[in-house]
């Protein structure tokens, strides 16, 4: 008799019940829009909307709906480019938008709100199926190592010269390793080579030096270690990451990634954004920081800066927290900043900050002179900016100041001191912000693709449509071939396909070409589970077995196949996720979550449907499989 | 498996083909793996190729590659590395297009840094070759006996071995996707020789008296319209891909309906016949006589 338990069908009908509620915000796609709020934070007022829609009309951008949300407008626009167009008119200053409002990029589900609410979402789609720029910035992390080798070269000279040892010169070493990765002071002959690494040690005591041999005279070589050099190189390539993701984040694109790709790149892509000029400005500003005394002074009510002072808004998260005096006179700037790394000390969470020794003398001799006082570290950043007037590109420079921590002085300090006083959050992101902004190698674009949104829509078309006509195709194939059983199939596979989708939405996973690829292909491969089932109750029963025990050994024994066939598969489909990138990565997931799928779908969930139709007690005569 | 030397015959110079065209023609690889520089646009009308040719000539460039491709009014243009930036170089090529064709219109730019490309060389390299030897090791843990695992790897090297060499013959241009559809190849196609040994399995287990080569046939007529079936099917899908997916899927679906056909080939007529070529009996797959399970009751 064939039977399944109740379990089981319980699951199969709620995992599929779940599946179709999170692949349901799929169907419905979404729009070019743009945010557009007050720069004050303050809610936007309905009157306000007519200001905006007029601008937007007078300009003749078309658009589609115009709504509040949660104090915000969001505009819906037909297509990328009047998009486009209506981000440039709420930047343009010439409407007057651009002095009360900011606007960002965003794509909005045409799901209804109730969807939208209970915070389910569609796949985001990836650069090929949108439009979109793609940058691939190469970062120079052994440009990095040489930094620091040549900070240590100065270091050095400074310190012989301070303590008046004789020395013939200093230069870049190389021990086995592919880049320099050591500096060599080289001594006149007889020189006192313990007093020489006690002095160096002075100045860089993590840096391991030993007497070197050289032909003529003496020398003290010092080394990084593979371990130093590799954290130098892995501290460039972190502190970039946050640098671009921050700078990101400000030109208000929907859905930007930012990553990490191999040891010393990063990828960073903006679905909708065309204009590659611009980006490039934005995201290659240089950033830099301060170190200042605060001015006791109060602030004069006419909030004016006396003499020797200068007045900035205090930062904290992203927000104007109120506004600090500074002296005018600087300690120390970013460029000589070595490390800052956030960790938690005796006084609980702090930063730990590395000064060239240039920087630690200047800071020793302020401490000394300021205890107890407060100082403020500010972040300062320069940018180009391209705006168009009168159908010219014009440039300017632009130059933000803000204060980003301010601390008291507790002790005497030179090149290495902690800023304590902060959560372990406040000290993470200052210690990201300083080596963000001491911008720590340079990078370069390796590579850099556009595509147009045509294209992206061009080809989600032609996906879907190869997704569509090849189901199609395989659906009346299995019905002529294998009749009911056909059916039950196209069923699963239908099962499979939602199962597969929800799972992606789920997870987030980025859709792709490759990605539609995938998903087609899955469809192709997961009839086989069923194939191989159909055929083993086909041969069950030319084997004189009554129908519903040919169903139950089918399944039976069709699954050590079933198993140990979808293995190779999957061994591909993750080595392809470790070695692949981009929407190749992207394609091994599908692949990889496809076979799950299907092995549920067609295992349990065309079990359950069989049974449904052919189990129990009834009396099956005959069955419907070709 | 009476006829396996004229299969044999058949695979040995289609490998030797393969091989030939790979070591003197070589692949078209993509920029993905060269670095350099790739314009696609699209026309109002047919695209005059040559007189595109002419005009990116004219401007500089050297041995510039202009194609069409998915339809007669989109056109590929694929130029060395010129270190140019994409700002300068869409205005220029737009000038250039427009000049043979004033609706022209460039729908995507790519440049690619020469290290980038022969890292994902390389890269794809590691995949290919990490994937056949993990498969391997799979194949030497599950069949049990060499005989079993050398017919099954000769049958998977088989399938992309054939794919680089129809890429190769036709020139059919090689990028990161083409890698991709090869590795799914290499998984998919196994997947019909795993099938196929379970049956031999199955079947030796039934009846250890029966010669060897009838076994085999055996397992291979009985697995047959499964493993025709599910390949039509996967192939039909296939199909839609590479007609209506458009350009961009072009290298991935064609790589991929060869390797499903080669692997449907490899597996019936080439995994199995090794194996017997082996002297492949059924003491291999159950070595030790198993005692009649009564004799473990007390």
């Amino acid at each position: 008799m064939l039977e399944y338990a109740r379990w089981k069908y319980i699951l199969v009908a709620s995992v599929l019940a779940v599946a179709m509620l999170f692949a349901l915000p799929n169907l419905f796609g979404d729009d070019f829009a743009l945010q557009i709020a007050r720069k004050d934070r303050a809610p936007i007022e309905s009157a306000e909307l007519a200001t905006i829609e007029s601008s937007l009309k007078g300009a003749g951008v078309a658009f589609s709906s115009v709504e509040v949300n949660k104090g915000a407008v969001t505009v819906r626009f037909p297509n990328n480019e009047s998009q486009l167009k209506g981000r440039d008119i709420v930047k343009d200053e010439k409407t007057g938008l651009s002095k009360d409002y900011v606007s960002a990029m965003m794509y909005a589900s045409r799901a209804p709100r109730w969807i939208q609410v209970i915070g389910l979402r569609a796949m985001p789609l990836g650069l090929d199926l949108r439009g979109g720029l793609y940058l691939l910035y190469q970062v120079d992390v052994n440009g990095a190592v040489e930094g620091l080798l040549a900070t240590y070269d100065q270091d050095f000279r400074r310190v012989l010269t301070a303590d008046k040892i004789p020395f013939s010169d200093i230069s870049t070493l190389q021990v086995d390793s592919d880049i320099p990765n050591g500096v060599r002071v080289l001594l006149p002959a007889g020189a006192d080579r313990a007093a020489v690494r006690a002095a160096l040690k002075k100045t860089q005591p993590d840096l391991d030096c030993r007497d070197g041999v050289v032909a003529e005279g003496a020398a003290v070589d010092c080394l990084m270690t593979p371990q130093q050099v590799r954290e130098r190189r892995n501290f460039a390539l972190t502190s970039n990451i946050t640098t671009l993701r921050n700078r990101v984040n400000e030109l208000g694109v929907s859905e930007p990634i930012v990553q990490q790709q191999g040891a010393d790149r990063i990828t960073v892509q903006l679905p909708g954004v065309q204009n590659s000029a611009e980006v490039k400005d934005i995201l290659g500003k240089v950033a830099t920081l301060e170190y200042r005394l605060v001015d006791p002074r109060p602030i004069p009510p006419t909030g004016r800066a006396p003499v020797g002072a200068k007045i900035y808004d205090r930062v904290e998260a992203g927000q104007v927290v109120g506004r600090v005096m500074l002296k005018r006179d600087i300690i120390v700037t970013g460029n000589q900043l070595v490390n800052a790394t956030a960790t938690s000390g005796q006084n609980g969470p702090q930063v730990d900050v590395t000064l060239d020794s240039a920087g630690g003398d200047e800071m020793l001799k302020t401490t000394r002179a300021n205890l107890g006082k407060p100082m403020a570290v500010v972040f300062i950043e320069q940018r180009s900016e391209t705006t168009e007037v009168d159908g010219k590109p014009v440039t300017r420079n632009i130059k933000e100041e803000k204060v980003i921590s301010v601390a008291t002085i507790n002790g005497v300090f030179s090149n290495r001191f902690q800023t304590t006083g902060l959560t372990m959050n406040e000290a993470r992101e200052t210690a990201l912000l300083l080596r963000g902004g001491a911008l720590a190698a340079p990078i370069s674009i390796a590579n850099e693709r556009v595509i147009g949104p045509q294209l992206g829509a061009e080809n989600i078309e032609k996906g879907v449509t190869a997704l569509v006509v090849g189901m199609a195709a395989l659906f009346v194939f299995m019905i002529l071939y294998y009749q009911v059983f056909g059916v039950v199939a196209d069923l699963v596979l239908l099962a499979n396909v939602v199962l597969l989708t929800a799972l992606l939405s789920m997870l987030d996973v980025v859709l792709s070409l490759p990605g539609i690829a995938g998903i087609i292909l899955t469809v192709g491969m997961a009839v086989d589970a069923n194939v191989l089932i159909y055929e083993r109750i086909r041969e069950e029963l030319r084997n004189g077995v009554s129908p519903q025990a040919a169903i139950k050994a089918g399944f039976e024994k069709a699954f050590s196949a079933i198993l140990d066939s979808n293995v190779t598969t999957l061994i591909a489909g993750i080595v392809l996720f470790i070695f692949g990138t981009g929407a190749i990565k992207g394609f091994a997931i599908v692949l990889s979550l496809g076979i799950l799928t299907s092995m549920f779908t067609a295992l349990m969930g065309s079990r359950a449907l069989l049974t449904l139709m052919f189990g129990g007690k009834r009396k099956v005569a005959k069955l419907a499989i070709g | 498996m009476a006829t396996r030397k004229v299969w044999y015959t058949l695979s040995a110079v289609l490998m030797i083909v393969s091989f030939v065209s790979f070591f003197t023609k070589g692949l078209n690889f993509a920029i993905d793996f060269t670095g350099g520089i790739s314009i696609e646009a699209t026309f109002p009308n047919d695209a005059k190729i040559d007189q595109i040719r002419k005009g990116v000539e004219a401007a500089g460039y050297h041995e510039p590659q202009v194609q069409s491709f998915g339809s007669t009014r989109d056109v590929t243009i694929r130029l060395k590395s010129s270190g140019e930036a994409p700002d300068v170089l869409r205005p220029k090529f737009l000038a250039i297009l427009t000049a043979v064709d004033p609706g022209a219109r460039i729908t995507q730019l790519e440049v690619v840094g020469p290290q980038v490309g022969e890292e994902l060389r390389n890269s794809a390299i590691t995949s290919l070759a990490v994937t056949l030897v993990l498969i391997a090791l799979y194949i030497i843990l599950s069949f049990h006996t060499w005989r079993l695992s050398l017919g099954a790897i000769i049958a998977v090297m088989h399938d992309p071995i054939l794919v680089l060499g129809v890429f190769s013959v036709t020139q059919t241009l090689f990028d990161l996707s083409v890698v991709a559809a090869i590795l799914a190849v290499i998984g998919y196609s196994l997947n019909d020789t795993v099938i196929v040994f379970d049956r031999i399995r199955e079947n030796f287990e039934k009846n250890r008296r029966l010669a060897s080569d009838q076994t085999l046939d055996n397992a291979i007529n009985q697995t047959l319209s499964r493993t025709i079936m599910t390949k039509v099917v996967t192939s039909i899908v296939v199909v839609a891909l590479l007609l209506l997916g458009g350009s961009a899927l072009r290298g991935f679906s064609e790589a991929l309906l060869i390797g499903i056909v080669a692997g449907t080939y490899s597996s019936i007529y080439i995994s199995s016949a090794i194996a017997l070529s082996c002297g492949l009996k059924a003491e291999h797959l159950f070595p030790t006589v198993r005692k009649d399970p009564i004799d473990e009751l007390p």
